[in-house]
């Protein structure tokens, strides 16, 4: 599983009890577990939560190569972070924080690991609804969501498509040259997917 | 049924249609011509995505002027690239997010998104991130996202373009099973072979329409 997977929620198939929870119990879960973390206070409360994310992790069998995946991106941050605490709070500070932030992830990232993109659409759908009281769509806000998600990759593709042609051309080190054709690029594919998604019946 | 009834299309200064009269009632219908030509314009205009500065198009008897979002609900549209027409990050939530509007029970969601995946051979990458895909598979997805909503008329803006010989063959397959109206813009001219009708474009207007080997010898010769 690459990074990009992680950006493009990759969804591991399973059946295990995390996976047939719903979305917005999961998410609410997530928003009460994050809450807990930030009121557990000595570094040997937070090591017996991770204890309980680690068993999480067990319960929903996504296998270790993906609970990595969701933790992988952040590690550089996380050793600046204890860094920065360890110099200005104390080694018990540094290791509250880090370990806050590091397990807040990981439990973002089983939400993700167990929940299709479009159950999490259908409840966040469910969950906008009252935004139509003030004239939103809560199927464009969840649509929104999924969009960029979606951009993603396809930013990627044409960034390394642009890296490329500099290389050929021999221009590798001009900014400019990287950036013109990218930001060009991105907005002519924002404009192909709009009128992609006219044409699935999505501008009613 | 597709009528264009003397249809002019401009953009700014440039006319990019001008004055295209046809009524298009056979099963496949090929549009041919050099490039900026006007036949992805014309191509737009079946459903509603471009409209026609004069003149009109009616498409199964709705004009698109003014029932573009009706039309479009029997119309669909695969476009050159794939990845501009993927919404979702997997191949059967790109699939099933076609029918999110349409107000139909999970099950019957699964059943369809199963049976178009199956019919299109794409039952193996249900699952997989649609980015992870070949550039052919990646416009088979394309098309099952289409075909799911069981549209009326088909069009397809040069479907083969970024297609090896081994997916244009099986799109060229596929289209010939296809019971809808299908309407295909293409440079892909054995893909045309075996339509039932050709239309050549040149700066705005039609200039041959009839049989394939008829329509693609007139554009050859243009082309000479």
């Amino acid at each position: 599983m690459t990074g990009m997977d992680i950006l493009t929620g990759a969804y591991v198939h399973g059946s295990s009890p995390l996976h047939r929870l719903p979305p917005a119990a999961k998410l609410g879960l997530l928003a009460l577990a994050c809450t807990g973390l930030v009121l557990l206070g000595s570094p040997l409360a937070l090591a017996g939560a991770a204890v309980v994310v680690a068993g999480l992790y067990a319960v929903s069998r996504v296998g270790v190569a993906a609970a990595w995946a969701q933790i992988r991106p952040v590690r550089w941050f996380a050793v600046a972070l204890f860094a920065m605490q360890w110099a200005f709070v104390g080694l018990e500070g540094a290791v509250s924080t880090t370990l806050r932030v590091v397990l807040a992830v990981a439990l973002a990232g089983l939400v993700t690991l167990t929940t299709r993109t479009s159950d999490m659409m259908a409840a966040l759908e469910r969950l906008l609804s009252p935004a139509r009281f003030v004239g939103l769509d809560p199927f464009r806000l969840s649509l929104l969501l999924s969009l960029t998600i979606r951009s993603v990759p396809v930013v990627a593709a044409l960034a390394t498509r642009v890296r490329e042609a500099q290389r050929a051309r021999g221009v590798e080190r001009s900014l400019r040259a990287f950036a013109v054709p990218l930001v060009v690029s991105s907005l002519r594919h924002a404009d192909a997917l709009g009128e992609a998604l006219s044409a699935r019946g999505l501008d009613d | 049924m597709i009528e264009f009834a003397d249809v002019h299309v401009s953009f700014g200064e440039r006319e990019v249609l001008r004055g295209v009269t046809a009524t298009l009632s056979e099963h496949r219908v090929g549009v041919i011509g050099a490039n900026g030509s006007g036949k992805s314009t014309l191509a737009r205009l079946v459903n509603g995505l471009a409209l026609p500065t004069s003149g009109t198009v009616t498409v199964l008897g709705l004009d698109t002027r003014r029932q573009g979002a009706k039309i479009r609900r029997g119309v669909g549209f695969l476009f050159t690239d794939p990845d501009a027409q993927i919404v979702m990050p997997t191949v059967a939530e790109d699939v099933a997010f076609s029918l999110r509007r349409k107000g139909l029970a999970r099950e019957e969601v699964e059943r369809r998104v199963r049976e178009v995946l199956d019919r299109y051979g794409l039952t193996g990458h249900a699952d997989h991130p649609a980015h992870h895909l070949s550039g052919g598979q990646k416009q088979l997805l394309a098309l099952c996202s289409v075909m799911v909503l069981e549209p009326d008329i088909l069009v397809m803006d040069e479907p083969t373009t970024l297609l090896d010989l081994r997916h244009s063959r099986q799109v060229a397959e596929l289209l010939r099973g296809m019971p809808q109206q299908v309407l295909v813009v293409s440079h892909d001219l054995p893909l045309l072979t075996d339509f039932d009708r050709v239309l050549v474009i040149d700066q705005g207007r039609i200039v041959a329409d009839g049989g394939p080997d008829e329509a693609i010898g007139h554009y050859r010769k243009m082309m000479a």
